[in-house]
């Protein structure tokens, strides 16, 4: 749902005079940004998400799509440290040991204690293209013995480690919501800005378009556009297409933002003065408009990016966004759809805590940017 | 006030228009036109429709005509006799038919919630604002993000685990097994309610975070103004002039989002439905969609888009009547 209110705190009283106007606005910003304290730790969460965006191949234990059938829905294997000191310290995983069910034929793996796979850094393990170009194939942290996987979150019902699909599932749900904010940003900045700065007609045309757009529910949307594009197309063409169904959705507010905010600049004594001086539009705009909301602009671009990481999981879901063998977060929750597969597989709705944890240091990111945004408030 | 009603009259028409017109050329996106869709799925069951049934059905729908046309003879069919389409998954029964059956209990589920939702915001909201940065705030404001973090279906599935696990509740759906045909008596009426409030407070949780950081920064905005100085310093007890005065201005969101119950009771919550196997709308839509059935989809988006303006009416109405700042803004201009 839409919320239509402006949410803005009142400011706290703990912004010491700048002595002599040195520091810079973005400096001022940083320093207010800093006192947010859940801001800060969820900008570290969220850069160490990117970064293992970027390293996903070293990161993942193994390959995303590596199939195993004798460990269908596998729990999943904890890693315990050898306390003997034999030869130094090592690390282990349990085990498994495999029965039938008697009733249902079904494969049923316990882990093990009797059972030891030795775990260590740097192993051996399935060959990769780092970026889709350099060949190795070592893998941070994994079982040591290439014969013997070792599955830290367990397998989905292929026997695929849920552990590495998160990880290389990470690189489809947190891009997609950057590129979907890129595109809302330049539609959204565009539009906003025209309305906003030029009033009139322009404004009342573009104001009933975004009316319109806000007025179509946006479940049903989603899903009958994304029931438009066509099965046979690949997961990279799905990804575009889920994407700019997100965005075309999605820059309606951003727009209404940046209109506000022109329309509140409009009336400052500052752009009076430089409309009096002989300032070109051009210059008055992109000179002297746009820095003042650019850190409204930013806070509001973040809070966007978790609503899109969720729209992209709900519809993917739902079976209607990325689909196998694209491998993203939604799609991993879609193993988990039934009740009966939590039941006998509680491990497959972990991908759901690494979306809860992303969006929610996203959200504390994007609160601590808004209170911070004017620093001279 | 005359004046702006028959103004927003004018621009809900043309909106409206607008839609219909964007829901058709959603119908008509996916390859292959409705008929030849339906003659593949008889096919498929070895049946074969007789020619005359498929000349019957292709002149109903105008196939074969221009995008206008096809429009026209949807949009009258529509307006004119209430004719939506029909399903073909669900044996061809009229769209209109099939949505009826499940309004009950989507609005059902879209009141209750809402009720929930502002019942509890509005307190937890309100102590929030006026005791900014003590413990029950920021206890508030966490749970309020972790409430806008979690995937409502990831919720729901928990819970439903847990529920199965520990206490023995079955899972998902509106009766228990034994009084799934049973006729309606008291104990069928009980069973519902002890299937309805884990969705209901489902539901409830993301709208509640929402609603709590929306009240919280209304509050805050109006706390420091000076009115609010004056009658303290006029010596109003400091309850009274808190429910008198800021509070009032901070209930503008629920008048603005009142009128969001009416497309709920097509939308029946979806993703919460699908999950938990509740009888709503939502469902129901999610199936016309995964089976392209683009007459059904459509008038679901029709029938929501529509909702939804005249549900934005009413909230502008609403907020109208109850905030006369936004009232004398209506007559000036």
């Amino acid at each position: 749902m839409v919320t239509t209110t402006v949410e803005r705190t009142v400011d706290e009283a703990d912004d010491a005079p700048v002595v002599g106007g040195q520091a810079s606005p973005w400096r001022l910003v940083w320093r207010r940004f800093r006192k947010h304290r859940l801001a800060l730790a969820g900008a570290v969460v969220v850069l160490f998400a990117y970064f293992v965006v970027a390293f996903a191949e070293i990161l993942a234990p193994g390959s995303p799509s590596a199939v195993d059938e004798k460990h269908t829905y596998a729990p999943p294997q904890i890693v315990k440290v050898d306390l003997s000191w034999d030869d130094g310290l090592r690390l282990y995983a349990n085990g498994y040991t495999t029965k039938r069910d008697p009733e249902t034929f079904e494969q049923i793996h316990t882990v093990d204690p009797g059972k030891r796979i030795p775990v260590t850094f740097f192993a051996k393990g399935d060959a990769y293209k780092m970026w889709g170009v350099i060949p190795w194939d070592r893998h941070l942290f994994a079982s040591a013995d290439p014969d013997q996987k070792v599955y830290f979150l367990g397998t989905d019902r292929a026997g695929r480690d849920v552990f590495s699909r998160i990880i290389h599932g990470a690189r489809v749900s947190l891009s997609i919501g950057l590129v979907g904010v890129a595109v809302s940003f330049v539609l959204g900045l565009l539009f906003g800005g025209i309305s906003g700065y030029f009033g009139g007609t322009p404004d009342l045309a573009i104001q009933r378009v975004i009316e319109f757009l806000m007025s179509i529910p946006t479940l049903p949307l989603w899903l009958s556009l994304s029931a438009a594009v066509p099965d046979q197309w690949g997961p990279l063409a799905r990804y575009f297409a889920i994407t700019t169904i997100l965005s075309v959705i999605g820059w309606t507010g951003l727009a209404r933002v940046v209109r506000g905010r022109f329309f509140s600049l409009r009336e400052e004594d500052f752009v009076t003065a430089a409309r009096l001086d002989g300032c070109g539009r051009g210059r008055i705009i992109f000179r002297h408009m746009v820095p003042s909301m650019s850190s409204h602009v930013i806070a509001s671009l973040t809070m966007a990016v978790p609503g899109m990481i969720l729209g992209e999981t709900a519809m993917s879901f739902l079976g209607l966004g990325l689909q196998s063998p694209a491998v993203s977060w939604g799609v991993l929750l879609q193993e988990a759809q039934n009740i009966r597969t939590v039941e006998t597989a509680p491990w497959l709705l972990i991908p759901g805590v690494a979306v809860f944890v992303t969006v929610l240091a996203m959200n504390f990111v994007g609160d601590g940017l808004r209170d911070s945004a004017d620093p001279y408030k | 006030m005359l004046a702006f009603l028959v103004r927003r009259l004018g621009w809900m028409a043309v909106t409206l228009w607008a839609v219909s017109l964007a829901t058709f050329f959603i119908i008509s996106l996916p390859p292959g036109d409705y008929v030849s869709t339906l003659q593949a799925n008889a096919e498929e069951r070895g049946e074969i429709m007789g020619p005359a049934e498929v000349a019957a059905l292709r002149d109903r729908y105008g196939l074969g005509q221009s995008f206008f046309a096809q429009y026209w003879k949807w949009i009258t069919n529509i307006v004119f006799h209430g004719d939506f389409g029909q399903a073909f998954a669900w044996n061809m029964r009229p769209v209109s038919d099939l949505i009826w059956d499940r309004v009950g209990l989507s609005f059902f589920l879209s009141v209750a919630t809402m009720l929930l939702i502002w019942a509890i915001a509005w307190p937890i909201g309100i102590y929030s604002a006026v005791r900014q940065y003590s413990p029950g705030d920021y206890a508030a404001t966490f749970f309020g993000f972790i409430g806008m973090a979690v995937p409502e279906f990831m919720l729901a599935l928990v819970l439903m685990w847990v529920g199965m696990r520990w206490f023995g509740q079955s899972p998902g759906g509106l009766f228990s097994p034994e009084y799934q045909d049973a006729a309606w008596n008291l104990g069928k009426v009980l069973d519902a309610a002890s299937h309805l409030w884990l969705p209901i407070l489902i539901i409830a949780v993301s709208g509640t975070a929402g609603a709590i950081r929306i009240i919280r920064a209304n509050l805050l905005d109006e706390l420091y103004k000076p009115y609010v100085v004056a009658a303290r310093a006029k010596g109003l007890p400091e309850w009274k002039l808190l429910l008198k005065y800021p509070v009032r201005t901070s209930m503008s969101p629920f008048f603005s989002t009142v009128g969001w119950l009416l497309p709920g009771l097509i939308s029946g919550e979806t993703i919460i439905s699908i999950v938990m196997n509740l009888p709503t709308t939502g469902p129901l839509m999610l199936g016309g969609v995964l089976n392209q059935d683009m007459y059904l989809v459509g008038s679901f988006i029709l029938i929501l888009s529509t909702l939804t303006v005249i549900g934005t009416l009413i909230s502008d109405l609403a907020l109208a009547w109850w905030d006369p700042r936004i009232r004398h803004s209506y007559e000036g201009g």
